[in-house]
């Protein structure tokens, strides 16, 4: 008897971890939303419009860091590259955000104004469809994926591995950054896109959207860490932590790492191409500093302050760094980039498994004695008790 | 020299993949899984090395190798340090693609032209000089992982595992001797204990040629002993290729003894007939 499908995906997540998701969603779909739009702004728990902006943006941060920890703490391949295909997937979608502009632009033209701008006369082929909703949601998933697809295909293939992967997949997303920062490219160049105004006809600014956009990130999470868990939990995440730890050995066992590795990979660009859709119509612009090799590194910084090969981590991570950022950028900016060079060098030094490892390590020692309890058994345990976090996230993102 | 050596034997490799990765990534998904039943034994002989040469840089590690394994023999291949063992293991298991000659699985399958994953898949299993085994998965995971299945990617995403397969596991785990550290971490297992998970590995895979490079180093005489037992048991049934150093242990064996010098054979018999060979004596057992 095989266990069936349901059931598996079901068993992949601890209960804990199930009412860690549930709790979450129920702050996120309910609980914020209602803080934002029924509250009057006299209210204490009432949830400002800048708040409400700044925890969606998070919440796709967590995201692109689940996508990450998925190739990087499961499959052992550091990408130095990822804000590459979280920026494909902003621009992809940022071009339907352009094109609901309309007439209403500053230069009332049918094109979008930085195409009016440098005299263009008509659309570029490969922005054609673009006024169309579901092509640009499709577009989102598509590009990264492709770009993904054949970058990694080569680069597997030719069996690059470690640092020189890291160091290509960096030079990638550099050039892609200067190749978005010419005029002629039809991506806007310096500027990028931004003067957003409207999605499916409805108003971006308006109090309902922006709940809408932050609830879909929500969700959009919780879909991502379901099926990651899933992932990591079945033999094919099994196989992929193999490749890690010893990929000879996977070979000769007969499986082919080139496959695995390139479904894992590009499957992570794809959703770090869906955080990028829903983080372009909050911030309210897109452009390709994105791209730049920095952004790309400070989300490595994030899973590994998190701790990898954890997911739970991952979210974690993304939310300490980029709340401590907003906090640091908005009281003491010049400091920031000192901030995270030191949490990078403590986290390194002292933390290894990141807030994950360090509270796995406290619940050890707090614990009672584990002797005659096997590894995996402690191992397992430590991991019901690390998905509660999910939700002290969450309360964390809201105080 | 030696580091220029593993370097240009890293270049080597890249190189000579490259020129067969289209192949591979065309013939991969027809090949690897119907392989297996073509292996033709008609001259009850499971593997040919018929003139293999593999040089590094100048280096001859293999010259002009000949060799031949019978269909459920066991076999022995000792031989002084450098004299090509481990090489001609990368050869057989597609590591390493030979300058010159020819090696044939059964009488049809052609290794030189198969990738590592297809030949594991052709029924070539193969168990390195050091353990290596998935550490952090539990010792019942790693017989998993190695077990005979499809192992593409859209079979492992909804893999589980059925009645029979747990039960084959059990089995395994049991004639290795893991049956109570099933699950635990391989990589908290001894040493002997993980050469023996490796060995499992090997049995989950069901091949027709086992290759093992020093099975019982680091092992305790107990568990050496045991080995010998485990590998005679499984002769005839599979075909087994044992490099070692231990001479009790190839004793213990008690099959056919092959000496490798140089890059090629020096000398073949039962062990008692190798050591009296003088030419054997000089290069090898006299040092």
């Amino acid at each position: 008897m095989r266990t069936p499908f349901t059931v598996r995906l079901i068993q992949s997540m601890p209960r804990s971890g199930w009412i860690a998701l549930a709790i979450f969603a129920a702050i996120t779909w309910i609980g914020i939303p209602a803080a934002h739009l029924m509250l009057p702004e006299s209210s204490p728990l009432h949830l400002s419009a800048y708040t409400i902006s700044l925890l969606g943006k998070i919440l796709c941060y967590m995201v692109v860091a689940v996508a990450m920890d998925l190739i990087w703490g499961y499959a052992g391949i550091l990408s130095l590259g990822h804000g590459l295909f979280f920026a494909l997937g902003g621009y992809a979608f940022g071009m339907y955000l352009m094109r609901q502009i309309g007439r209403d632009g500053s230069y009332g033209s049918d094109l979008p104004d930085f195409m009016v701008f440098l005299d263009w006369k008509e659309l570029p082929w490969y922005w054609a469809g673009s006024d169309s909703f579901l092509w640009a949601i499709f577009l989102a998933m598509a590009l990264p994926g492709v770009v993904a697809f054949i970058f990694g295909y080569f680069a597997f293939r030719s069996r690059i591995k470690g640092v020189y992967f890291s160091i290509i997949t960096q030079a990638l997303t550099y050039a892609a950054m200067l190749l978005f920062f010419r005029n002629e490219t039809g991506f806007g160049g310096n500027n990028g896109f931004t003067d957003f105004k409207r999605i499916l006809g409805y108003s971006i600014t308006s109090p309902e959207m922006r709940v809408t956009l932050f609830a879909l990130s929500a969700a959009l999470l919780v879909a991502c860490l379901i099926l990651g868990r899933y992932l990591v939990s079945s033999r094919f995440g099994r196989v992929l932590t193999a490749i890690r730890d010893a990929e000879s050995r996977v070979m000769f066992i007969g499986y082919n790492p080139l496959h695995y590795k390139l479904f894992i990979w590009t499957l992570s660009a794809v959703l770090c191409g869906l955080a990028g859709a829903l983080y372009v119509p909050q911030v309210g612009i897109i452009n390709p500093s994105e791209m730049s090799p920095a952004n790309s590194i400070e989300l490595a910084v994030w899973v590994a302050v998190g701790g990898r090969g954890t997911l739970i981590g991952a979210v974690l991570g993304a939310g300490i760094v980029n709340l401590a950022k907003s906090y640091f950028t908005v009281t003491v900016p010049e400091y920031w980039p000192f901030f995270l060079g030191f949490l990078f060098i403590a986290v390194t030094l002292y933390l290894p498994d990141g807030v994950v490892g360090l509270w796995r390590k406290l619940r050890a020692r707090k614990g009672p004695d584990s002797a005659g309890v096997s590894e995996t058994a402690v191992r397992k345990a430590s991991e019901t008790e690390n998905t509660t976090p999910a939700n002290s996230s969450a309360n964390g993102a809201r105080a | 020299m030696m580091q220029t050596t593993d370097i240009e034997r890293a270049a080597n490799e890249s190189t000579a993949n490259a020129g067969n990765l289209r192949e591979q990534w065309e013939s991969e998904a027809t090949t690897s899984h119907l392989v297996t039943g073509e292996l033709d034994l008609s001259h009850n002989v499971i593997l040919y090395l018929d003139d293999i040469t593999v040089s590094f840089d100048g280096f001859r590690a293999l010259n002009k190798l000949s060799l031949a394994i019978d269909a459920g023999e066991l076999r022995c291949i000792i031989g002084p340090n450098g004299a090509g063992k481990t090489t001609m293991m990368d050869v057989i298991t597609g590591k390493t693609r030979p300058d010159e000659g020819k090696a044939f699985f059964g009488q049809t399958i052609d290794l030189t032209r198969m990738t590592e994953p297809q030949i594991a898949h052709a029924g070539i299993g193969r168990k390195f000089q050091k353990p290596t085994i998935f550490e952090k998965h539990t010792a019942f995971e790693n017989l998993e992982l190695a077990m005979k299945a499809d192992k593409r990617v859209r079979r492992s995403l909804f893999a589980s595992l059925f009645d029979d397969e747990r039960d084959r596991i059990s089995d395994v785990l049991k004639q290795i001797r893991l049956d109570k550290e099933a699950d635990r971490s391989a990589g908290l297992l001894s040493h002997g204990q993980k050469q023996w998970l490796e060995i499992g590995m090997l049995l989950m895979q069901e091949p027709r040629l086992l290759l093992l490079d020093e099975p019982v180093a680091g092992m305790t005489d107990d568990e050496t002993e045991r080995t010998a037992e485990l590998f005679v048991s499984l002769a005839g049934k599979h075909s087994l290729m044992v490099v070692e150093h231990d001479m009790a242990f190839v004793e213990a064996l008690g099959g056919k003894v092959t000496v490798l010098c140089e890059g090629s054979v020096l000398a073949e018999g039962d062990l008692a007939t190798v050591q009296a060979d003088p030419r054997v004596i000089e290069v090898y057992l006299g040092r």
